[in-house]
């Protein structure tokens, strides 16, 4: 393999830096290095020449500029209280907001499903392993676009639309809501929304406590069984110092917060919560595409822990849940977490899809209608890169923090 | 120093190669085709017919540029393009011509580095809704839900309108008309709002088209126009003269039918003549043989007849000249002189 090559005498010659093993190396390198750079270089000045020629030097100042579009009502419009009188920048934060949301939403939701369906993939029941493997084979292996226009169709062409709802003259609606409270209709679904009153605040603080509380108890719970043995109840108490509370200041402080139920007026449904379809649609897709990919993932990490352990737990006498959830999964956190990861940057990106199907996301405002609406393609596209990329590098930093707390701990 | 030279050669060959792409002409005539950006299908203006040849209002601008360039109607590429491709098309060089019901504003004319050649369809927004809902006007419409195609301008006269009248509304974001319609006729939006023409076209293709009507607002102007990039004079002359020509044709009684007969020898009208150049050079100044005009009016007959033929009363589209006919009858159609 290696050559022996005798250092030579006479210092330094050109004709070194090609035929000699030291330097040809670092001379390949340098070579590939400037062309690169002059490659980049070249691409870059030639781009901003033509914008030149076409009149269209690299400007950022349309963001302050009126956006003059709307935006359909969701989260990242509440939070911001966007209106066609804002600039494009909130428009921008509209979008992001909005990205945020459905990005954790399904990262949420993959999970779960991807944790529940990668350990019945590996269930002894045929039938069980057998659907899970149908699941995973026909998300992964369908675009995901085709997923979320599929389900998008489905949610609007077989819900009823608010029009239904209405009593006509002899007493009967098409459609009617469920236990008067929700209605599901092709535009999204309605559910009573919260009325913050006065001194609901107090009631959050006293809420944000008992969830304090409840996790402390379950500490001291763990850290009693650890030192004595003794096993304390878990569940029942954590939910009472959870909720009993919470209830009981409910009624001293007067019914602080109320229930605003939605109610058909003019064309939609006003008041209470508006989940709208394009979102549960671009959710759903996303949460069972990515599912999918996490399914694999999971069945990989827990077929990774060797068959001992397991066999070890056995012998024990563990129950079959409590050997999967304290001994395999913890082992097989480790060689699921890395690639759970890129999983989550994908499900963030691919959330660009949300446009298909009218979802307000940085993609459709910043990227969309501010784009089209003031030409500044390049300048759009570089924020929105920009944005990504952060976005993408937050979600890795948090992973890796959480990747490195899982490590094997030798104690 | 080696490598500046090398540096300063490539930026020489960039500016070459941008410098160039103003030749839209001469490149169009080595390609042998026009490259030209319609919708992705709206009848009556662009879409394909069953044997999947393009045909419709702003196909045929299309077609008469080509027939002026090459004598032949066909010797056009259609690309395909929805409201927020459109642009970067043009201004790429991927297409030389748009026509795709585009409308002119100021800022798309200079901020955005295009040009319009004119005018073939003087629009204004309108909105449909079926008819059980009963609306009769758009003041109604407080809380509807509004269809609209994204990366255009009737979005924001949309927002404009709403705003001015003080009423609210959910706006559905859609790219395609086709998808508009999909959606529209789920009943996932109440309203859907675009140009009053492309209303009407895409209610032509319903099964039902009594069911659904067109509210009497007209919200904004909307004058549709062929366009194409700034800064290469002359392909922006060539192409505002065909469709002038197309519309001066009209309005001098030169049909697909007599137009042979018109340009076999001179006629006693000096203007008829110069358009088909029995007289005078008109063709040499915009580069082109002297029947260009003859070529192009003998691709789709006069303004007129490419009206009739694709949108006009007789067809399932049924709309009035109204605003569209010529300036003799009324209308705002009104060619400059041919001297």
């Amino acid at each position: 393999m290696t050559s022996i090559t005798d250092s030579p005498k006479g210092g330094f010659h050109p004709r070194q830096l090609i035929y000699d093993t030291r330097y040809r190396s670092l001379t390949i390198q340098v070579v590939t290095f400037v062309l690169v750079v002059v490659a980049i270089w070249q691409l870059g000045s030639n781009l901003m020449v033509n914008l030149a020629n076409l009149g269209q030097e690299p400007n950022f100042s349309f963001l302050n500029q009126r956006a003059g579009y709307d935006i359909g009502s969701g989260f990242g419009t509440a939070v911001t209280g966007y209106t066609s009188a804002s600039s494009h920048l909130t428009a921008a934060y509209v979008g992001i907001l909005n990205t945020l949301l459905v990005a954790f939403m399904g990262i949420v939701l993959a999970t779960i499903i991807g944790v529940l369906a990668g350990v019945l993939r590996l269930s002894k029941n045929w039938l069980v392993s057998r659907l899970m493997a149908v699941y995973v084979e026909g998300f992964r292996n369908v675009p995901l676009l085709l997923w979320i226009v599929l389900i998008y169709a489905v949610m609007t062409e077989a819900t009823p639309t608010p029009r239904d709802f209405r009593v006509d003259d002899a007493g009967v609606a098409q459609a009617y809501m469920v236990f008067d409270a929700v209605a599901i209709t092709n535009r999204g679904v309605y559910i009573p929304g919260p009325v913050w009153g006065a001194n609901s605040g107090i009631l959050v603080a006293i809420f944000v406590l008992s969830l304090i509380g409840a996790f402390a108890y379950r500490r001291y719970a763990k850290k009693l069984l650890f030192d004595t043995g003794r096993l304390l109840p878990l569940v029942w108490p954590a939910i009472a110092i959870a909720f009993v509370p919470v209830i009981l200041f409910y009624f001293l402080l007067g019914r602080p917060v109320g229930l605003d139920y939605p109610e058909l007026g003019g064309f939609n449904f006003s008041g209470g919560l508006q989940i709208s379809n394009p979102l549960v649609a671009l959710w759903l897709a996303l949460s069972l595409y990515t599912g999918a990919f996490i399914t694999e993932i999971v069945r990989a990490g827990i077929l990774s822990v060797a068959k001992g352990q397991s066999e070890a737990a056995e012998a024990l006498g563990m129950r079959a849940n409590r050997t999967m959830s304290l001994i395999i999964l913890p082992q097989a956190m480790r060689v699921i977490i890395p690639p759970l990861t890129s999983q989550y940057l994908n499900l963030t990106k691919n959330s660009s899809l949300a446009i298909a199907v009218g979802y307000a996301d940085v993609r459709a405002t910043l990227g969309g209608i501010s784009l089209n609406q003031t030409g500044r393609a390049l300048e759009c596209m570089l924020l929105l890169g920009l944005f990504y990329l952060a976005l993408s590098l937050v979600i890795s930093f948090v992973m890796n923090v959480f990747d490195n707390s899982m490590k094997l701990k030798e104690r | 120093m080696k490598k500046t030279v090398f540096l300063g050669t490539l930026t020489a060959a960039g500016l070459v190669a941008a410098a160039a792409g103003a030749q839209t002409l001469a490149d169009v005539q080595s390609r042998g085709n026009l490259n030209c950006g319609v919708t992705t299908g709206l009848t009556g203006f662009a879409a394909p017919d069953a044997n999947g040849v393009w045909e419709g209002f702003d196909v045929d601008v299309c077609r008469a540029v080509a027939a002026a360039i090459f004598g032949d109607k066909n010797a056009v590429e259609f690309v395909p393009t929805t409201g927020e491709t459109r642009f970067t098309a043009l201004s790429s060089g991927e297409i030389d011509l748009l026509a795709r019901n585009t409308t002119w504003t100021m800022s798309r004319d200079t901020d955005l580095g295009f040009d319009f050649i004119g005018v073939n369809y003087y629009d204004g927004q309108g909105f449909m809704v079926p008819t059980e809902l009963g609306v009769t006007s758009a003041k109604e419409l407080d809380g509807a839900t509004v269809c609209i195609q994204t990366g255009t301008t009737t979005e924001l006269n949309l927002a404009d309108y709403f705003r001015a009248n003080n009423i609210s509304y959910e706006p559905v974001p859609i790219q395609t008309n086709a998808e508009a319609q999909q959606q529209y006729l789920a009943g996932a939006c109440d309203v859907y709002t675009t140009d009053a023409s492309g209303l009407a076209a895409t209610r032509a293709t319903f099964e039902n088209p009594g069911d659904h009507v067109l509210l009497p607002e007209i919200i904004s102007k909307e004058p549709l126009g062929p366009l194409v990039r700034h800064g290469d004079n002359e392909w922006g002359d060539l192409t505002m003269w065909v469709l002038n020509a197309l519309i001066a044709a009209e309005e001098l009684g030169i049909t697909s039918a007599n137009i042979s007969d018109m340009a076999a020898e001179a006629t006693n009208n000096p203007e008829v003549n110069r358009i088909l150049g029995t007289e005078g050079e008109l063709g040499a100044m915009i580069g082109l043989d002297n029947d260009w005009a003859v070529n192009a009016i003998s691709a789709g007959g006069n303004y007129g007849e490419i009206f009739e033929r694709n949108i006009g009363e007789n067809t399932p589209i049924g709309l009035a000249r109204g605003l569209n006919a010529q300036w003799t009858d009324g209308g705002l159609l009104y060619a400059p002189p041919f001297r």
